[in-house]
């Protein structure tokens, strides 16, 4: 009988097996390929699952790490950490990871580098089980980086188009620029405590009487890393770009796993967050801001995946809010139904372009609820659970937050509520425009069609579980075990539920009747429009700074380099050798009268020198 | 030498020797003057003959018959002959005005020359040589002076030997004509 | 007055010194080289004269040697003064620089 330990490494390795086997052997037999991948997938999953009723059972385990190097005081361990946290995340990464896998053999047959795409699905798997199972900084920060990679490699997937290559690049810089801060919070920590073990950082952190600036440096430091991984402002920029690479990609990094990496981060050191009140604070309203800003632009992309790009953002918001006001449990219940609901909603919205041959543009979609119903019905599920809409599993998570807010922050309660009416807004935008009225574009839709049970079957499995997923509030108790919820009255959670049925109604007063364009909101909310369709300028802004500043250091750079350092440097010298060379050679005239003069002068001076002696 | 008169007081007079060696020297020098200023090569080439016969005449006085010999038959006699056999070679007739255009060469040469001349003079002025008595002083025979050369200083013998015959070789080589064997 | 050392060493330098005079001063390399003879004998003297004042027969033998490599110096440096007057008709030594570095 396999020991824990045995199984938890099966959970780890099982995919790096896959990937590794993938590359190495079966590049040519696509089939074999994702079969091995899915393989792998479940066998991880199942794993996952056994994992989970031992933790269930009362056991937590953490694996004794057994010291991989160290050099002084410096020491690297190597381990895993079973706890509920990661137990539950790491059925989320298997159980919709597996959904994903099964899909995308769908939507990517045809593709010409199947084996490639499974590889690295495989490879990012293992990366953030890794980034799971971690039981100390260093580890976590060796597959954070893995991960950084893997999503690098699945955005760029399509390398050919300059787009995706670009997207890629993106997406692993920005994520790099909060690494940055990772790093030195990390190091600010060992250099505070002497250890990188989660454990031990626990029982000691608060205990080390730092001073607060201390404690604010390096939770922040630390949440940088955090807010390149989930894309919170101003790190945001790469996520919606991500969009280049295949959709089951952007359900699976975008959705449920990479991005909310950050998330379970901040929950896992949340001994670290909650030592710095100034910090907290900070991390709540970033998330809020995030929230907000990204529904407003949602509300007016015309691509159907941007759309839920920008929706993914908003919804890590409202993680990163509740995190900053002190809910981890909360935090963790919502990554857990926005996992399943946002999987369902990017599948879905795969299953839609590719009927329509990769075309993305909502303005050019319409009608496709009589022509693909299954489809229709797990978009519409998806939607009303991101929206918030009772019984399904959004409300609940989504209003733990709000009471969260309630409790502790008016205002944040109040871009908490008008970003729920905001998602409400786009979404039924999205449904209304996407699925009703006459198809706008007749060519397209000519031969449209319902996706094969490969496609449909994953959709299924996830729709089932955004329903009953809040139901099972044993999800917040299974995390910690002294949970209660907020004592909140009926009525508050009523109003709660009032705003985005709000939010749909208005959007089916704008959208129902299937207009062709959205003129409606152009004319209506004016100015405002442009700025959020044009995603508030961000990245003209970086561009310009790139542009300028560091075209200007660089260039500070550079004309250092060359007058300084070439010219004086290199050329000082070369120039004094090539100086000293001409006056030594002077001597050489070929004169030979001034050659016995210089001799004759020379041997005077010598006897004079000798005599003198 | 100073000379014992008949009342026994020693006589610091001129003697032969010493008059002969003034008259050797000052002729020496005045026809060196003469090899450094004559126009003509032909007429330094002369003086030139005249400074190593004085310098003979200075060694017969410094006991070193041998040298004096050697020196008239090898310096005046073969050295000079070929200086000349070449100048009449070359046989240029124009008088070299070696003075114009030559200011720096007229300022530098003899400065340098100067000082030479002053700086041993006044280094010899200052060095006391250690007395020699008169019956150590070294009498310049053939025997005394080829003894040590067969002996004591072979080897050197035979390397001149070489070198005159790679000078020999020497000089048929760069004097060959385009062409010549 | 008697002769001593002192004043054959000193002519030795009167003419060494004549003799760098003319190898400076002169532009015709025959004539620098009768300034070299001349330099050569005056290091001649001044070792027979210092053979003569309580050195003994050391000083004569180099004179002696001195002589050979002179004459056989004298002969090569005259066979290039010919070579050098078939390549460029002159004996100005200015006109020689080829040298030049």
């Amino acid at each position: 009988m396999p020991t824990i330990e045995h199984i938890t490494w099966i959970v780890l390795f099982s995919p790096l097996v896959a990937a590794l086997g993938i590359l190495l052997f079966t590049r040519r037999t696509p089939t074999v390929s994702a079969a091995v991948s899915i393989g792998a997938a479940l066998v991880s999953f199942a794993a996952s699952v056994k994992l989970f009723f031992a933790v269930a059972g009362g056991m937590s385990v953490v694996m004794a790490p057994q010291v991989w190097l160290s050099v002084g005081t410096f020491t690297v361990e190597w381990g895993a950490v079973v706890d509920r946290l990661s137990v539950l995340m790491l059925l989320v990464v298997t159980g919709v990871g597996s959904a994903i896998q099964i899909y995308s053999v769908g939507y990517m047959k045809g593709d010409s580098g199947i084996s490639r795409y499974f590889a690295y699905m495989s490879l990012f798997t293992f990366s953030m089980l890794g980034v799971v199972l971690s039981p100390n900084f260093i580890q976590m920060f060796m597959f954070w980086e893995l991960v950084g990679v893997s999503s690098y490699l699945l955005i760029g997937f399509w390398f050919e188009r300059p787009a995706a290559a670009a997207a890629g690049q993106k997406a692993f810089i920005v994520n790099r620029i909060g690494d940055v801060g990772l790093i030195l919070g990390i190091l600010t920590i060992w250099v505070c405590a002497g250890t990188f073990d989660f454990a031990e950082l626990a029982a000691k952190w608060k205990g080390l009487g730092l001073t607060p600036l201390v404690l604010a440096v390096a939770a922040g430091f630390v949440f940088c890393g955090a807010a390149g991984k989930s894309a919170q402002v101003p790190l945001h920029v790469w996520l919606p770009d991500a969009m280049e690479g295949p959709t089951p990609v952007s359900a699976l990094i975008h959705a449920a796993t990479m991005v909310a990496a950050g998330v379970y981060m901040l929950c896992r050191v949340s001994w670290l967050i909650t030592a710095s009140p100034m910090v907290m604070m900070g991390i709540a309203w970033i998330g809020g801001v995030t929230a907000l800003m990204a529904a407003l632009i949602a509300l007016t992309q015309a691509d159907i995946k941007r759309v839920l790009a920008y929706s993914t953002l908003s919804q890590l918001g409202y993680m990163m809010m509740a995190v900053g006001l002190g809910g981890s449990t909360e935090a963790m219940f919502h990554l857990t139904t926005h996992a399943f609901f946002k999987a369902l909603l990017f599948l879905s919205a795969g299953s839609v372009i590719m009927a329509l041959h990769h075309e993305q543009d909502i303005w050019k979609m319409g009608g496709l609820r009589k022509r693909m119903p299954l489809t229709f019905g797990a978009f519409l599920i998806g939607t009303l659970a991101l929206g918030g809409i009772w019984p399904l599993s959004g409300f609940y998570s989504k209003d733990e937050i709000l009471l969260l807010a309630l409790e502790q922050n008016t205002a944040l309660l109040v871009v908490g509520l008008v970003t729920a009416f905001l998602t409400a807004l786009y979404m039924g935008r999205l449904l209304w425009v996407v699925f009703f009225g006459e198809a706008r574009d007749r060519r397209l839709a000519g031969h449209v069609g319902e996706s094969p049970w490969v496609m449909t079957l994953p959709l299924v499995f996830l729709a089932v579980l955004s329903v009953v997923g809040g139901w099972y509030a044993e999800v917040p108790r299974f995390l910690s075990p002294e949970y209660h919820a907020v004592a909140h009255s009926d009525k508050v959670m009523a109003g709660f539920l009032a705003v985005p049925v709000i939010g749909f109604l208005l959007a089916w007063m704008v959208y129902g009747k299937a207009p062709a364009d959205d003129a409606v909101m152009r004319k209506g909310l004016g100015p405002c429009y442009r700025l959020m369709e044009s995603k508030f300028y961000f990245d003209e802004c970086y561009g310009w700074v790139i542009e300028n500043v560091q075209g200007g250091a660089a260039l500070v750079c550079e004309t250092f380099d060359r007058w300084i350092i070439r010219g004086a440097g290199v050329g000082g010298l070369t120039g004094t050798a090539r100086m000293l060379g001409w006056a030594v050679r002077t001597v050489q005239s070929g004169n030979l009268r001034f050659t016995l003069f210089v001799t004759g002068a020379g041997v005077v001076a010598l006897l004079f020198w000798l005599l003198a002696g | 030498m100073p000379i014992r008169s008949a009342n026994g007081r020693i006589n610091e007079r001129m003697t032969v020797v010493d008059s002969l060696f003034l008259f050797f020297s000052v002729a020496l020098v005045l026809s060196a003057v003469m090899v450094i200023v004559s126009p003509h090569a032909v007429v330094s080439a002369l003086y030139l003959t005249l400074v190593f016969i004085f310098t003979a005449g200075l060694y017969i006085l410094l006991q070193a018959f041998f040298l004096a010999v050697l020196q008239i038959l090898v310096y005046a006699g073969a050295i000079m002959v070929l200086f000349l056999f070449v100048i009449m070679l070359l046989d240029r007739r124009a008088p070299c005005r070696w003075w114009s255009r030559n200011l720096p060469a007229l300022v530098g040469g003899p400065m340098v020359g100067l000082t030479f001349g002053v700086a041993v003079w006044a280094t010899l002025k200052r060095t006391t040589w250690p007395e020699v008595a008169p019956e150590t002083l070294f009498r310049g025979d053939l025997a005394q002076v080829m003894t040590p050369v067969f002996t004591r200083f072979l080897l050197p013998v035979e390397i001149t030997g070489l070198l005159l015959l790679a000078a020999t070789i020497g000089v048929v080589v760069l004097t060959r004509k385009e062409g010549q064997p | 007055m008697m002769i001593g050392l002192n004043h054959y060493l000193a002519v030795s330098a009167i003419l060494f010194g004549l003799g760098l005079t003319c190898i400076l001063v002169r532009r015709d390399i025959l004539l620098i080289l009768m300034g070299l003879e001349m330099n050569l004998n005056a290091a001649n003297l001044a070792l027979v004269a210092f053979s003569r004042f309580g050195h003994g027969a050391t000083g004569q033998v180099m004179t002696f040697f001195v002589m050979a490599i002179a004459a056989a110096e004298a002969a090569i440096g005259l066979a290039i003064v010919v070579a050098l007057f078939r390549k460029g008709n002159s004996t100005r030594v200015n006109e020689f620089t080829t040298l030049r570095g």
